[in-house]
């Protein structure tokens, strides 16, 4: 168990990598609490199997360093970092039996066998395979393997970090939530650092303590659930987040109003002078459709009912804005009108999260 | 529903039938014929029944080419099998040039025809002009293949081990590259050895191939002719008259058509139960 630090960090797959674009992994500096459930979310290509592989020390980053507990482990080999994965296909060692399997990492560090056998037993019943112990590996469903694999990640009991790389990918839907479900019940008992790498939300969101989003090679936003809901630092995460994702209107700012096209829109707080391209992000949960003339005048374009809501699909002349809805919503009138939650209209410059005053 | 029985589709295997009938059947069946009859020329024939059978299976000389085969087999698939995966074990991974010259290099013996091949090693072991044979003569070795039997021995198996190692080679270096990166790094992170990586990692996953490595050079070195002919001839004496050796020696020198035709049928056979022998073996182990 350890703190994690990373320190300008940052990582090239080209050996004499010149403009930021070709970095993998922008510079980056973070702390890892211990014990502490992280997810790594962002879209394929973003660079968060990168850094989790940095961490697992199976790449050397090409500038800066990783700590353990305020130790250097940048040049440690992986096996000396005492850390376990998870990879996105099940490994498993198809000659050895589910019991050897997860014997393996205990033997290998020439443990006491009456302990491994003990301590067997007891990570076969955190993840329900005391039934299948001595069958063998091969031949058995991708979410049996899969949990083999996380077995012989947490049968060293002193391990410093769990290391999951998208885990689910191969698994059957109904199988995902069982076993996402036991996930956060094993964090919930070992208490060890668990990073949780997904391009999936829900996967993230319902995992994680705290969440990481990237995009390119960049940390856009490392927050709760509820922070990377209610305050996206970036417009990507506001957009990447949430279904359908936050609504992006451009607008020009000036001091506590923003005009979209020909209407002023009212914020609670005072704006300095922005340079750069302005918008304003709202969630669509915070707008509300009605026939009150005072709002953003938007035409219906369609109502997709989700089940327990509606996502309404308007547009105010070119740019499309998503509402969402009560399940009793009927589409009234031909002219509707939007009004926005002050509370939750964000000042984006340049992408990024403006504070107001 | 009710089939329609056409015959006419018997018209579309025809022109297989009627390939493997010349390539395979009346071969085979002229070679059956001669096994049970015997002839004293002017194209007479006489019926033996199984005589010449009877006399091969109890015949010293082909019980010892069978016992100089095995023994030939054996020391070649010692020594190719394990060396193969050692040097798949060690070729570059990563794609590349150097790389694609790794893999011509190794695939070059593969590409030359067999009685070159005999050849190159034929002049090679020379103790006249031969680099080899000449080298080990100015070392002190007392290596005289065309008159000493472990010599003789030696330069076979040297020579067949040169040229058909890169089989295995290739086969289980396709194997290796077909195993994904998590394995190699869950194994790093298990703190597995290298030997427990090739123990449990590697060698499961080659498996397949390796049986198929293992049943070409079986049958391949089980029937050599061409290359210890082109080198030894047999000799000296009888040392290296492996089967095929001493047939084509019964069949063509001493035209004794009929014992000849009745060894090439068990000899036949044998190898055919062997490679059905390693086939089952594959099947089950891709079944379980």
């Amino acid at each position: 168990m350890a703190k994690i630090t990373l320190s300008n960090l940052a990582h090239s797959y080209q050996p004499t990598p010149k403009t930021p674009a070709d970095f993998a992994l922008q510079t980056l500096d973070h702390e890892w609490q211990d014990g502490t459930a992280y997810a790594l979310l962002g879209p394929s290509g973003c660079g968060k199997s990168t850094l989790l592989n940095i961490i697992s020390g199976l790449l050397q980053p090409s500038q800066g360093r990783i700590l353990f507990d305020d130790v250097d482990m940048t040049q440690a080999a992986t096996s000396q970092r005492n850390i376990a994965q998870v990879f996105q296909f099940p490994v498993v060692y198809d000659t050895m039996t589910v019991a050897e399997n997860l014997a393996f990492p205990l033997k290998n560090r020439k443990m006491d066998s009456a302990y491994i056998s003990r301590r067997v037993q007891q990570v076969a019943q955190m993840i329900g395979l005391e039934t299948l112990m001595a069958q063998k590996a091969k031949g058995l469903s991708a979410d049996i393997q899969q949990k083999i694999s996380l077995g012989r990640g947490i049968v060293r009991e002193q391990v410093n970090a769990i290391l999951f790389d998208e885990p689910l990918t191969v698994i059957d839907p109904q199988m995902k939530w069982a076993l996402r479900t036991q996930l956060k019940e094993l964090h919930r008992q070992l208490s060890h650092t668990m990073i949780y790498v997904t391009h999936d939300q829900t996967e993230a969101l319902t995992f994680a303590d705290q969440v990481v989003v990237m995009s390119e090679g960049q940390v856009l936003q490392i927050g709760s659930p509820q922070q990377l809901f209610e305050q996206p630092k970036h417009t990507f995460v506001g957009y990447f987040i949430g279904s359908p994702g936050m609504n992006i209107i451009p607008a020009s700012i000036f001091g506590n109003g923003a005009s979209i096209t020909d209407y002023t829109l009212r914020l609670n707080k005072h704006y300095p002078v922005l340079s750069g391209v302005t918008t304003i992000g709202i969630r669509p949960e915070h707008l509300t459709l009605s026939s009150d003339s005072s709002g953003l005048p938007v035409e219906l374009l369609r109502i997709e009912d989700v089940g327990h809501y509606k996502i309404v699909r308007t547009r105010h002349r070119e740019i499309a804005i998503d509402v969402l809805v009560g399940k009793s919503f009927e589409h009234s009138a031909a002219n509707c009108y939007l009004s926005f939650d002050p509370n939750f209209s964000h000042v984006y410059c340049d992408d990024w999260l403006v504070k107001g005053q | 529903m009710k089939k329609t029985v056409n015959q006419k589709a018997w018209l579309m295997v025809l022109p297989v039938l009627l390939l493997v009938a010349f390539s395979a059947i009346v071969p085979l069946m002229t070679v059956v014929n001669y096994s049970v009859q015997d002839t004293f020329g002017n194209n007479e024939f006489f019926w033996v029944g199984l005589e010449w059978f009877e006399e091969v299976l109890h015949s010293e000389r082909i019980h010892q080419a069978l016992l100089r085969q095995s023994l030939f087999t054996a020391i070649i698939l010692i020594i190719e099998i394990p060396l193969g995966i050692f040097i798949a074990l060690n070729m570059p991974k990563q794609k590349g040039l150097w790389t694609s010259l790794c893999l011509v290099l190794i695939a070059l013996p593969l590409l030359i025809p067999w009685n070159v091949v005999g050849t190159i090693w034929q002049v090679f072991s020379r103790i006249d002009i031969g680099l080899l044979g000449h080298s080990l003569q100015a070392l002190g070795f007392d290596y005289n293949y065309t008159q000493d039997a472990n010599a003789a021995w030696f330069t076979i198996v040297l020579m067949d081990v040169w040229h058909w190692t890169s089989l295995v080679v290739l086969l289980c270096y396709a194997g290796l590259q077909s195993i994904p990166d998590a394995y190699y790094q869950a194994a790093k992170i298990d703190q597995a050895s290298s030997w427990s990586v090739f123990r449990y990692i590697e060698l499961p996953k080659i498996k397949g191939v390796l049986i198929i490595a293992i049943l070409l050079r079986f049958m391949d070195s089980f029937m050599i002719y061409t290359e210890p002919f082109v080198v030894t001839g047999g000799g000296p004496g009888n040392a290296t008259t492996f089967l095929s050796i001493d047939l084509v020696k019964m069949a063509i020198g001493q035209f004794d058509l009929g014992p000849a035709a009745a060894f090439s049928l068990i000899y036949f056979l044998v190898i055919m139960l062997i490679s059905w022998v390693f086939y089952t073996a594959m099947i089950r182990d891709e079944e379980e």
